[in-house]
């Protein structure tokens, strides 16, 4: 590339592992490209004469001797209208235009015949412009409006101004003092894009998955952790969260996990339809893919790729969710080359910078004032995968340090089919106090007040069962046996929420309400019905597939048909003898 | 060349002029030597004795003039002084054809049955490629065993990796043979690719024996290695014979389903050659990056859009101490797409295959079954045996805690059915292929069992047409094989 300065020479080859000699006007962090077939490599130490780089493919070949230039910038990720509705390595290099077979020096990261219709904003030439101004759209499919804005760093007098028309990646929008714009920007992955100001979560996320929303919903601009072992159901999790997330955008970043899950989620983003645009649900989402068979150190690149394009984005004005599966192989990752580079290992061989690094990472997601003034928001879910299912291995215990979220999934819940695994005795919200002031300025003045009494009766629950694993049922009082029904109907009529489920893979907030208001007033009626010397048992023996069956057969927005089967099946209780 | 009628992966031409003598360090499988000059990562090294043997090595590291280099076939009985070695400008690859199939080879791709080395112009490296996801088509068909507790509820479907999960002492092997000899797709190509790592002979004969039939038909590749043949080179097996599996699927149009066993001793095999190169161990000793090692093997399995082939995977591991937490069985889980897992109880039981079916899973089921692919009611019909039987267990643990006699009669109903379960769907005999229509007639007689009230997961067009009414209610379930009810 022509910012090469001096060819220096690769002097040792271990896997991705690379050592130059002789390459000068090199930064830590800076791209380099190695060998006959230019693959790219990031330094990551220097020492002398000596730079250690971890390479982004395959060094199969790469002999002692070998040039290496440099590229005089650190990774940084091409930013666009092309991105939505696409896939894209963990350097963001489109794969859909790629080949079969992703071998070095497959891919490019430039679509270099694409246009895009810009449409200029109506800025008169000489105004002074700072970073976050509005320069002009571009109206992607599904008509989405792509915001071209005063890049970060740059201000000035407005120059020039593209003219309405077709415009390609390379060409340029707009002359900003000295600054030429172009349509695509370029951004250092690992650097957080700047912001006006941090700002509290306000606003739930509504996920439709009833588990998360009441019991621990998630505020824009917040951090979650999903830690489960395998087959608990993560990547089923997030990809419901990837469909009906209330977002702008979605980037779901597919770090280290397999190829036919892709694929299957695009087939489904393809057919699902955004209820208010009419476009498919693929055109609002952008997918970062190194799957486990793809090279590992793109994987660590991949996850602050997904940052990256999620905050430029964000500066849009734009809410947007990224979804990590898996941030462990993430973690992997580094320790992979730390323990390759000879580094010192800390716990289990993972780096010491684990904490770090995944902090960094986390602190990325907010709530924010743009640089434009608008407000934006980059809300971050990350699935855990903890080896062997334990929860003490340092990336899951690191991670819930710095979440704001925890759901964990349950092996033994995912067992017995109860999906989503999540568990409610090991699961967090910091945000349920801020959630429930918003519900209740949107009228649901009863929300803080369900989600109470739903913990509530679920961890009594729980406390009774183990008592009647010991003495059995006959030994409890009745209003403990109608705690131990409730605490059924919660998990089967709410907690439970089958992603395959015509009806019930997305819930409306409203019918979430609805279905927990339901099983508690058949609570308080069970409750004074033996109060009133009916005998458990005979309560025991009402018939209440009425909840799952308002959970299945009203549609997922139909929180009144909900309300309607509540009645119909409190009528009838009462008229139980 | 390696001397013997075996001969060698590489045709003779490819012997580099260049050839570099005395290596300054031998140990283990590791051999280091300097004064090289050009020579690539990864690449293939031959390794030259004075005797004129020649042994294969991949270059492992190149440092300034030093290259470290694995001698797949050991490092036993080289002198420093007096090895000379070639490096061939290209990394560890075969000869692609269709001349694997209906014979019998080592890890290495060298022939085990007396018949000729195979060759052809075309070669790939064994590595493969990574298969761009854009590309991957979604698994979407089955791919039927004739093993009913697997086709009714754990169903297999082209493209995806499904593994055995078993331990010491269980009969997973003959399963997988079994499986191997009889596994199909509706009237399409298919061809089976069975990798044997770390067999004894003993288990490798029984492999031969069992599959000698298909193999005869020309429809299979046996590739074996066995438990005293070089670790290193274990390393290589499963490589060589998925590249057979790619070649086949994607080149040839056929369906492949690959057959591996045994995934733990590959395993040990990584251990082994990391802890040779000096790394730092991760859980119980394994190299932490074993997670990516397992993925560049179970990632190789897929269709890809607008190909007709597949290759379906099926990994066999053993379990140390039975512990699904250990890393072979865990790692394997967080990348394949479900798990067949065997469970000593069951075989205690005098079950074949014993599978713990509450803890069995197809991930990809849903997209192989139904209408047009198996039946309409197919993924009701394994939904509701699952969430009865997992009613039963509870029966069962209740039982076992106050008494037999504090179960409801729904409760005894369902232990009847836990029985029935196993005697007359998943029992069989391990030569026994079973049809799609035999294993559903058995399903629904067993679902049949039930009273029609506990049948809370089955639609009620699929109980109209298929139930027939429970046992005690006097209607005797009609069994399409009587004569298979003994319980071993
Ligand atoms: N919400 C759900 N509804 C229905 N089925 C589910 C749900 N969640 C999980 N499952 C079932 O569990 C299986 C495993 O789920 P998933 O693939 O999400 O697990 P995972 O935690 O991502 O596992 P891994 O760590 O191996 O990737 C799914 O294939 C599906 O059968
Ligand atoms: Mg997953």
């Amino acid at each position: 590339m022509s910012h090469a300065t001096e060819a220096g020479r690769v002097t040792r080859v271990n896997g991705p592992l690379v050592e130059v000699a002789g390459l000068r006007g090199v930064a830590a962090l800076d791209l380099i490209e190695v060998g006959p077939q230019a693959i790219s490599a990031e330094v990551v130490s220097i020492r002398d004469d000596l730079l250690t780089a971890e390479a982004f493919e395959y060094t199969g070949g790469l002999c002692v001797g070998d040039t290496a230039t440099t590229l005089g910038r650190p990774l940084s990720a091409r930013l666009g209208p092309g991105l939505l509705g696409g896939v894209f390595d963990g350097l963001l290099r489109p794969l859909d235009d790629g080949p079969t077979w992703l071998d070095p020096g497959a891919l490019t990261d430039r679509r270099a015949e694409a246009r895009w219709p810009f449409r200029p904003a109506p800025v008169d030439l000489g105004t002074p412009l700072a970073a976050g101004a509005l320069l002009g759209t571009v109206a992607t499919a599904g008509g989405f409006i792509h915001r071209i804005l005063v890049p970060p760093r740059v201000t000035g007098p407005l120059a020039w101004l593209a003219a309405a028309g077709p415009i390609g990646e390379d060409d340029a929008v707009a002359i900003v003092g000295d600054h030429t714009v172009n349509l695509y920007e370029e951004w250092p992955v690992r650097r957080a894009r700047p912001v006006l100001a941090r700002l509290r979560p306000y606003a739930p996320l509504v996920t439709g998955q009833r588990v998360v929303d009441l019991l621990f919903p998630i505020a824009h601009g917040a951090t979650a952790a999903v830690p489960g072992g395998f087959g608990t159901g993560k990547t089923m999790l997030l990809q419901q969260i990837v469909k009906w997330a209330d977002v702008e955008v979605v980037v779901f970043v597919g770090c280290g996990e397999r190829g036919n899950e892709l694929a299957d989620a695009m087939a489904d983003l393809s057919v699902l339809r955004d209820p208010t645009s009419g476009a498919s649900l693929r055109e609002r989402t952008v997918v970062i893919a190194n799957t486990s068979n793809m090279p590992v150190m793109a994987r660590v690149a991949s996850v602050y790729t997904g940052m990256t394009v999620a905050e430029y984005f964000r500066d849009m004005g734009y809410r947007v969710v990224v979804l990590a599966d898996s941030t462990s192989r993430w973690a992997e990752a580094l320790r992979e080359f730390s323990s390759r580079s000879g580094e010192l290992p800390a716990e289990e061989g993972y780096p010491a910078s684990l904490s770090s690094s995944l902090a960094a990472f986390y602190e990325r997601a907010a709530r924010v004032t743009t640089l434009g003034g608008a407000e934006g928001s980059v809300t971050l879910i990350g699935a855990v995968s903890p080896a062997g299912g334990d929860m003490t291995e340092p990336v899951t215990v690191q991670t819930v340090r710095y979440v704001r979220c925890l759901w964990s999934l349950d092996r033994d819940l995912a067992y017995a089919r109860h999906y989503p695994a999540v568990s409610w005795r090991h699961s967090f919200s910091f945000d349920g106090a801020t959630i429930a002031n918003w519900h209740a300025t949107e009228g649901r003045l009863g929300w803080a007040e369900a989600r109470a009494r739903a913990l509530s009766l679920l961890a009594e629950t729980d406390r009774l069962s183990s008592i009647v694993e010991l003495v059995g049922l006959g030994a409890l009082p009745a209003h403990e046996r109608i705690v131990l029904l409730t605490g059924r109907l919660l998990r089967e009529g709410v907690l439970q929420q089958s992603a395959m489920s015509e009806n019930d893979a997305y819930c409306s907030s409203a019918k979430q309400s609805a279905l927990l208001e339901m099983v508690l007033a058949v609570h308080d009626r069970c409750l004074s019905l033996v109060e009133g010397g009916l005998p458990a048992s005979a309560v025991e023996e009402f018939d209440l597939t009425a909840v799952t069956r308002a959970r299945d057969e009203t549609g997922p927005d139909d929180a009144d048909g909900v309300t309607r089967a509540r009645d119909e099946l409190l009528a009838r209780i009462a008229g139980e003898p | 060349m390696k001397p013997g009628p075996s001969g060698s992966p590489a045709p003779p031409e490819l012997l580099a002029p260049v050839e570099f003598s005395g290596a300054t360090q031998v140990g283990g499988p590791l051999l280091a030597i300097r004064g090289v000059e050009g020579v690539g990562w990864d690449e293939i090294a031959l390794v030259r004795l004075p005797s004129g043997e020649v042994r294969h090595g991949l270059v492992l590291e190149v440092d300034g003039d030093v290259a470290i280099i694995e001698v797949l076939e050991g490092t036993s009985g080289i002198d420093p002084d007096l090895v000379a070695v070639a490096f061939e400008g290209r990394p560890f690859d075969i000869p692609v054809g269709d001349g694997w199939l209906g014979r019998i080879w080592n890890g290495m791709g060298e022939p085990l049955d007396g018949g000729p080395p195979m060759l052809a112009p075309r070669r790939r490296a064994v590595s493969g490629s990574p298969l761009n996801p854009s590309r991957r088509d979604v698994p979407s068909d089955p791919v039927f065993t004739g093993v009913s507790v697997i086709d009714a509820l754990a169903t297999l479907v082209r493209g995806q990796k499904l593994p055995i999960f078993s331990s010491a002492g269980l009969p997973h092997l003959d399963l997988a043979a079994q499986i191997a000899a009889q596994a199909s797709v509706a009237g399409e190509n298919f061809k089976v690719v069975v990798v044997g790592m770390g067999l004894t002979h003993a288990d490798a004969a029984t492999m031969r024996e069992v599959l000698e039939t298909r193999a005869a038909s020309g429809d299979l590749v046996l590739v074996l290695d066995t438990a005293d043949d070089p670790v290193v080179q274990r390393v290589l097996t499963p490589r060589v014979a998925l590249t057979i599996a790619e070649y086949l699927a994607f080149e040839r149009d056929q369906h492949v389903l690959v057959v591996m066993a045994d995934v733990t001793s590959y395993c040990e095999a990584v251990r082994e050659v990391s802890a040779a190169r000096g790394e730092v161990p991760g859980r119980r000793a394994y190299p932490g990056y074993l997670y990516s090692d397992l993925a560049s093997l179970y990632e190789r399995c897929g269709r890809i859009r607008g190909r007709s082939g597949s290759v379906t995977l099926m990994p066999v591991l053993t379990m140390p101490g039975g512990d699904v937490t250990h890393p072979v069985p865990d790692l394997t889980g967080y990348i394949t797409e479900g798990q067949i897992v065997l469970s000593a109880d069951v075989h205690a039981d005098g079950i074949y295959p014993p599978v713990d079916v509450l803890s069995t899973l197809s991930r990809l089921m849903r997209k192989g079954v139904g209408e047009g692919r198996t039946r309409a009611d197919h993924m009701a019909v394994a939904n509701q045996i699952i969430a009865s039987l997992a009613r039963a267990r509870v029966a069962r643990e209740l039982a076992d805690l106050i008494g037999a006699e504090a179960l409801t009669e729904t409760d005894r109903l369902h232990l009847d059915f836990e029985d029935a379960f196993y005697r007359d769907l998943v029992h069989q005999s391990a030569d026994e292929s079973r049809s799609m229509e035999d294993t559903f007639a058995r399903a629904w007689g067993v679902i049949s069992t039930l009273p029609e009230r506990e049948l809370t997961m089955m639609p009620a067009e699929s109980i109209a047409a298929h139930y027939h009414g429970s046992l005690r209610e006097g209607n005797e379930p009609p069994r399409s094989a009587p004569d298979n009810n003994d319980r071993g």
